[in-house]
């Protein structure tokens, strides 16, 4: 057995890596050692945890191989288009974990004679429970929006079925069962299974919004403060702590389901600085430092890419959180502007290439469902043999996830100094010669920048309509998440080519070769 | 100085901490700076393991903690993972 001192001194030790490991990351050459530094640091943490005590060995074994396989099986496994859905899905986890930490501290204090079940402790597993519930059913929700299995009308495929049923299942008989089982305790216990059956029946609605949903929203809300309060009172009543976890669980899945899509990269940074702060939490809860200070950085960085990407579409947090966003009446009919669309083949495209000194591409979400960016890749090194110079231009909120894009791109071995930000390549859009769009079409609508009126006005945009000739391969005219016509479309300098991403740059890279 | 002070000390001062750190990641690296620091929230590994171990707890008290154990190894083990994938795809890059 280690002494305390020396258990505390190492995880100083661990909170420093854990801070180098965030300083490593600023540059793309160090970043691979600040990730291992995080990881010596986490494994240091936990290697001094075991030998600090005597323990019952047999729950922590199965705890840890059980985890780090389906962790390592899923890292392993994931495709690089599927990162959002991973990282939602690893939100979800720290927060359930932190509800079980603290769900199992504040057991084994009111149990245990000796233990301090003092104001500090309670007040701290009621905000772990309380931050870890929300981020656990409102990652689940964002896991379940990407993987498009929650909150639509089509049809789904057999695992998202099971998933998407599973776990409604899941929630509701154990909701109900531990009513029954803790049926002594009143109305707490009933009130369980009411909340139980609410989550897995909203989770099965096939939209986004349904009457009455603010009302829950904000009911969940004054309940979890309700609640909250009394888990403070009497900490050894386990049913009034489940009761807080459904009731904020409610909330979870309320405040993420009604948020729209392409507003999933704000929601994913704001759940991962929700697990970070849970973990804060759990921090309090047992009065460790490593956790406190491990739980603030992760907090802090999801918030600061939350606000990245709120002024990337230039909204508020909270407009994201509770506004709505569609066309408004002022919309001009799409018929209208899509008047003078001029439609192009990939020898025409090819013929346009030829000439051209400067290319950039400007990929979007499009071109991650297409799975298209080593084709993209391997069009710009055919440009390049041939003399052109090729930059990608990102937009900030390009994706389902900050930073999305990049992550495809370097996939395919495209070298990330080719990849430049919004506003580096702006100011020279003008001497562009071709632009291709990708599966873009919001983050490139002019509107944002003439049309005070539009639901994206002020948004900042990369401006593809100052190049000098546009290329935008689409598959059809349909409009982006803010549901409005997009006049670059019909532009004079705009060709547009409607197939599926991947199918389009294929055909371009063959179309050029032959030339 | 109370326990609780000295905790909401380090809380803050680590805030500050992040934020003046986390500014400087470029937006290249934002995907793995997400599973990154998710993998280091899965801290509550620490925790969980405490709890799940703990001879004279009540066994639910332990079952909990076993299952927060798991829950937390996934994000360590599969953050540190997958953000190790993505930043050898930025480094390693061939001509």
């Amino acid at each position: 057995m280690l002494s305390q001192h020396v258990v505390n001194i190492v995880y100083l030790v661990a909170a420093v890596l854990f801070i180098l490991d965030l300083k490593w990351m600023s540059h793309p050459r160090t970043a691979v050692r600040g990730n291992a530094a995080g990881a010596l640091g986490m494994a240091l943490a936990i290697a001094v945890t075991l030998l600090s005590d005597r323990y019952d060995w047999s729950y922590i074994l199965i705890g840890l191989a059980v985890g780090s396989l389906i962790g390592a099986v899923a890292a392993l496994r994931v495709k690089m288009t599927s990162m959002p859905e991973l990282v939602g899905l690893f939100n979800g986890f720290g927060g359930a974990a932190s509800v079980l930490v603290a769900g199992s501290a504040i057991i084994a204090a009111v149990a245990s004679p000796t233990a301090d079940t003092g104001l500090q402790m309670r007040i701290a597993t009621v905000a772990s429970a309380f931050i870890g519930s929300i981020t656990f059913f409102g990652s689940y929700v964002a896991f379940g929006k990407l993987g498009e299995f929650l909150a639509v009308k089509w049809k789904l495929y057999t695992w998202q079925k099971v998933i998407k049923y599973g776990f409604s299942l899941v929630v509701a008989a154990g909701a109900v069962g531990y009513a029954i089982a803790a049926a002594d305790a009143g109305w707490p216990a009933w009130l369980i299974a009411a909340c139980g059956i609410l989550i897995a029946g909203v989770l099965l609605i096939k939209k986004e919004r349904f009457p009455g949903m603010d009302a829950l929203k904000i009911a969940s809300a004054v309940a979890s403060v309700g609640v909250a309060v009394l888990v403070v009172m009497q900490p050894e009543s386990s049913v009034l702590f489940w009761l807080l976890v459904v009731v904020a669980g409610v909330l979870g899945v309320i405040l993420t389901l009604s948020i729209g899509g392409a507003d999933m990269p704000v929601v994913i940074a704001l759940l991962n600085s929700y697990s970070g702060l849970a973990a804060a939490a759990t921090g309090f809860v047992i009065d460790n430092n490593v956790l406190i200070i491990a739980g603030s950085l992760v907090g802090a960085s999801g918030i600061i890419l939350t606000n990245i990407m709120c002024k990337a579409m230039n909204r508020s947090l909270v407009n994201v959180l509770f506004g709505t966003m569609g066309p408004t009446a002022d919309t001009p009919d799409a018929d209208d502007v899509y008047r003078t669309v001029k439609s192009t083949s990939a020898d025409e495209i090819a013929m346009l290439l030829d000439g051209a000194q400067r290319v950039v591409i400007i990929p979007g979400y499009g071109m991650a469902v297409a799975q298209a960016q080593h084709a993209v890749r391997d069009l710009a090194n055919e440009l390049e043999a041939r003399g052109a110079n090729v930059e990608y231009a990102i937009h900030p909120v390009a994706g389902r996830m900050p930073g999305h894009m990049n992550v495809l791109l370097a996939e395919a071995d495209v070298p990330y100094e080719a990849l430049v930000e919004m506003d580096d390549i702006n100011p020279t859009m003008a001497q562009v010669d071709v632009a291709i769009v990708v599966g873009a079409n919001d983050v490139v609508n002019p509107v944002a920048r003439t049309d005070p009126q539009s639901p994206i006005a002020g948004m900042p945009i990369i401006d593809v309509d100052k190049a000098r000739t546009v290329v935008v391969i689409k598959r059809s005219l349909s409009p982006g998440f803010a549901g409005i016509p997009n006049p670059l479309f019909s532009a004079d300098n705009t060709l547009m080519y409607f197939e599926d991403g991947k199918r389009a740059i294929l055909d371009l890279v063959a179309a050029v070769k032959e030339l | 100085m109370s326990d609780l002070v000295m905790l909401l000390t380090v809380f803050v001062l680590a805030i500050f901490v992040g934020f003046e750190i986390i500014t400087k990641v470029p937006p290249t690296l934002h995907t793995p700076l997400m599973s990154g620091s998710n993998a280091i929230s899965g801290i509550t590994v620490i925790g969980a393991l405490i709890l799940a171990g703990a001879i004279d707890s009540p066994e639910v008290s332990k079952v909990l903690a076993t299952v927060a154990v798991a829950f937390a190894a996934v994000n360590v083990v599969g953050g540190f993972l997958v953000t190790n994938r993505m930043l050898k795809m930025f480094s390693a890059r061939k001509k």
